[in-house]
């Protein structure tokens, strides 16, 4: 692998930090409630729960990484398993022999993914082309699939699918479930193409300071316009997992996590000034969060306190991430002279 | 004339300055008496700016004491230096450009008063008041937008007065101002001065000032290396206090009778910046373009690179139309441009110095998709010792290397382009003196290995050292082209600024 002088003080770099944090909080669960966190059972729900908002929060991170943001992942996750439910209850039914039932499986995933390159190529024009601010760019743009999802179903949930749809959400290989595969699949898949290809270079780059990203002569609305493709497919998968596991798409799901795939992608030092975020950390602040979550489930915390927590904890870590602290400690450090 | 207080308005003692392992000021003293105006000379990069920043509380030091009106101030921070009476008129003059020149001047002086509604009255009084107490008349209710350069410098010194300045510090005074301007300016010094106010004068080009001046004192590379009487300084002790060197520079060799044209730009126009700009640049010949702030010298630049869209008119490379307006297909044309902001515009300070330097040859090492990481650093580790780049290590962040060494990163990451025409806009600001040299010496080589360089600058020791020719500008046009081996440092000081 590429830089050593990185590899040998991996404990200076916020990575480490947060696999410190990661630890603590699975102890912390782990001796509040031993007998329940500590469960077999537990576990492997975890591993059930977390893929889904992970892959959004993956999708956050590459467009943090340009110093932009996507608020519409959730948008597009659910107006891309919307159009895959719909392909499979317009055109196969359980009865269905299992080949058949297979390829409108593909087909749906296929229109998903479209989907999700579609609202991709319209976040990222808008942001490069049109010059929007993302954040204001991708509200609007995530009402608006919002909004189709509702038109197509009229509000309710579609169900009824073949039986092939659980594997996506619920099957095991080997007994890993699926879903923990396809997010470390796409979470290397994301560290590759940063760390790796020349896009993910510029990516970085320009997230660093976009000015000397047009002075050194890249096409930064080409550039942009792949970042938002990522991750609007990225959501797609992600919205696909979400229907498989509900046995059924409706435009709302997974509102709650739109706010959580921000706090993980902020919680895992993906700068949201841009240029600076590495997989790995979002990958420990996703377990963190996951660790968190189930535990306080288990001490019987209400929903509404857990999104406050989180709401607490974005703030937070995002102070803490400021200078405003680290040259407060300074002038505390030099007053007593 | 000596003081009869025996208090200094500004006194610094030992200071020093350290920007992570760069010592941008090394133990300096430095003294200013009330009504006295000095001149803090230096090249760029040599510790002036650190120091008035300091002065003026935006950084603190790293080490030594500042007091200010006899008082020592641990704690200094822009509001409690300004509360001080030190003002700082920073080179843009940082005025509103949608008020009036009441507004402007009034500005600091009714906020700082904590009063809940604005008065139209009291603002024309504060300013009336200001532009009397130095005897000038302008249009009080005027946008200061419109204003010529030389009356926004009045409006930003009476916004000082108004606000109590005791001392006032002028940024690069002069850089912007006709030589009839300059007299006006001297006039107002002299009558600061009789009012008990303190002037100091940040510059590298002192000449203009050193009449009214009571004092200079020279920093060079963070050091303070000569400080007396303005009487005993002049142009050229100045110039060598400043460089530490005697001997000038080689100038170029002569380019090649056979040269090809590389570059021809004709009837380039933006409206508002300039006009009718055309001029033809041959291989292996290095063209300077200079001109006063504002004359339109960096717009052209930037069109010739295609980040300023000119409304007409059309660059020629190699004998083939280039789009303009795009800064891709410039560089596609092979043209270079390393712009004058390294900071903001040309580098990525937190990324390393391996991806500033192979940015632009990324999709070169591309491997199937994938980068070739090996081939990458070697490229870069080449271009870096060819250069001569001081760094231990291609994966530290770019901000950890000195000015110079940072300026021959933005370059090397263009030569590894190969390019045919490289536009450097203000090569050497901000980079140490023994850089600069350096860096002369890398445009006089790369010229002579056949590229066509453009130097675009308000330096004139390093037009002279550097160019062949020099293309001088003034309101957006060009009014003049000087033969570079023949002309004077003062012939070319004087067609500038006439």
């Amino acid at each position: 692998m590429t830089p050593r002088a990185s590899k040998a003080d991996f404990t200076k770099t916020p990575e480490f930090r947060l696999l410190i944090i990661a630890v603590l909080v699975f102890g912390l669960m782990s001796v509040l409630s031993p007998d329940r966190f500590l469960s077999a059972q537990n576990l492997t729900s975890m591993a059930f729960q977390f893929p889904e908002f992970a892959i959004l929060a993956l999708a956050m991170t590459i467009t943090m990484m340009t110093g932009g943001i996507d608020l519409s992942v959730v948008g597009v996750a659910n107006l891309s398993a919307v159009v895959a439910a719909l392909i499979l209850t317009q055109f196969s039914d359980p009865s269905m022999p299992a080949a058949q039932s297979a390829f409108w499986l593909s087909l749906a995933i296929t229109a998903a993914m479209c989907i999700g390159a579609v609202a991709g190529v319209l976040n990222g024009a808008l942001v490069a082309f049109f010059g929007l601010p993302p954040i204001l760019a991708t509200l609007g743009s995530g009402l608006v699939f919002t909004g189709f999802a509702i038109a197509m179903t009229g509000g309710s949930a579609v169900m009824g699918f073949p039986d092939a749809v659980a594997v996506i959400g619920n099957g095991q290989v080997w007994g890993i479930p699926v879903p923990l595969i396809l997010f470390a699949a796409l979470a290397v898949l994301l560290h590759l193409i940063l760390t790796r290809t020349a896009f993910g270079l510029r990516v970085s780059m320009y997230g660093a300071n976009p000015l000397a990203a047009l002075y050194a002569a890249i096409d930064i609305n080409r550039m942009l316009l792949k970042v938002y493709v990522i991750a609007g497919m990225f959501s797609s998968i992600a919205g696909l997992i979400i229907m498989s596991r509900a046995n059924s798409a409706k435009a709302d799901y997974g509102s709650s996590y739109l706010l959580l795939a921000v706090l993980i992608a902020v919680l895992g030092g993906v700068n949201p000034y841009g240029g600076y975020g590495r997989v790995i950390g979002v990958v420990l602040a996703v377990l963190s969060m996951q660790f968190l979550s189930s535990g306080l489930n288990m001490l019987q915390v209400s929903n509404f306190a857990r999104e406050l927590i989180w709401g607490v904890l974005l703030i937070l870590v995002m102070v803490i991430n400021t200078n405003a602290l680290a040259t407060l400690r300074a002038s505390m450090t030099r007053s007593p002279r | 004339m000596s003081s009869d207080h025996d208090t200094a308005f500004i006194d610094l003692r030992a200071i020093t300055k350290r920007y992570s392992g760069v010592t941008a000021l090394d133990s300096v003293d430095f003294t200013v008496q009330p009504g006295e105006a000095v001149c803090l000379a230096g090249e760029n990069g040599s510790g002036k700016s650190t120091l008035i920043k300091i002065i003026s509380g935006v950084e603190p030091a790293t080490a030594g004491t500042v007091s200010i009106a006899g008082q020592e101030r641990p704690v200094l921070n822009p509001r409690i230096s300004a509360a001080a009476g030190v003002m700082v008129i920073f080179q843009d003059f940082s005025l509103f450009p949608n008020l009036s020149v009441a507004e402007n001047i009034a500005f600091a002086t009714q906020l700082s008063k904590h009063k809940r509604f604005y008065k139209s009255a009291v603002t024309r009084d504060i300013a009336r008041s200001a532009l009397d107490r130095i005897g000038v008349e302008i249009d009080l209710d005027v946008r200061v937008e419109t204003l010529p350069v030389a009356q926004k410098q009045i409006v930003a010194i009476c916004r000082a007065l108004a606000a109590k300045a005791q001392l006032i510090i002028m940024d690069e005074p002069t850089t912007a101002l006709t030589e009839k301007e300059v007299r006006r300016l001297q006039g107002i010094i002299r009558m600061l001065k009789e009012e008990g106010v303190a002037v100091i004068f940040v510059s590298h080009k002192l000449a203009e000032v050193l009449e009214v001046s009571e004092k200079v004192v020279v920093l060079r590379n963070g050091k303070k290396v000569a400080e007396g009487p303005a009487s005993e300084f002049d142009t050229q002790s100045l110039a060598h206090h400043m460089t530490g060197r005697d001997v000038p520079e080689v100038p170029p060799s002569d380019v090649e009778a056979g040269a090809e044209t590389l570059m021809q730009v004709a009837g380039l126009t933006k409206a508002g910046s300039f006009s009718d700009i055309s001029f033809e640049l041959k291989a292996y010949e290095v063209l300077g373009i200079t001109g006063l702030l504002g004359s339109g010298r960096t717009s052209v630049a930037k069109a010739l690179f295609g980040l300023v869209a000119p409304d007409e008119g059309t660059i020629t490379v190699d004998g083939q139309v280039t789009p303009t307006g795009d800064p891709q297909a410039a560089s596609m044309a092979r043209i270079g441009y390393v712009p004058e902001d390294r900071l903001t515009e040309g580098l990525f300070l937190s990324q390393s110095i391996l991806h500033n330097v192979t940015i632009g040859r990324l999709d070169a090492h591309s491997r199937g998709g994938f980068l070739d990481m090996a081939g990458l650093v070697a490229e870069a580790s080449d271009w870096l010792k060819r250069l001569k780049v001081k760094a231990p290590d291609v994966t530290a962040p770019v901000q950890s290397l000195s000015g110079g060494n940072q300026q021959r990163v933005a370059l090397a990451r263009w030569l590894s382009r190969a390019p045919r025409v490289l536009i450097l806009n203000g090569p050497s600001v901000g980079v140490d003196v023994g850089s600069k040299a350096d860096i002369h010496d890398i445009i006089r080589d790369l010229a002579g290995q056949g590229i066509g360089i453009i130097v675009i600058s308000d330096d004139l020791p390093e037009l002279l050292a550097t160019c062949h020719r020099i293309l001088v500008m003034r309101d957006g046009r060009i009014i003049d082209t000087l033969d570079g081996k023949s002309v004077t440092e003062d012939q070319l000081a004087r067609r500038l600024a006439s």
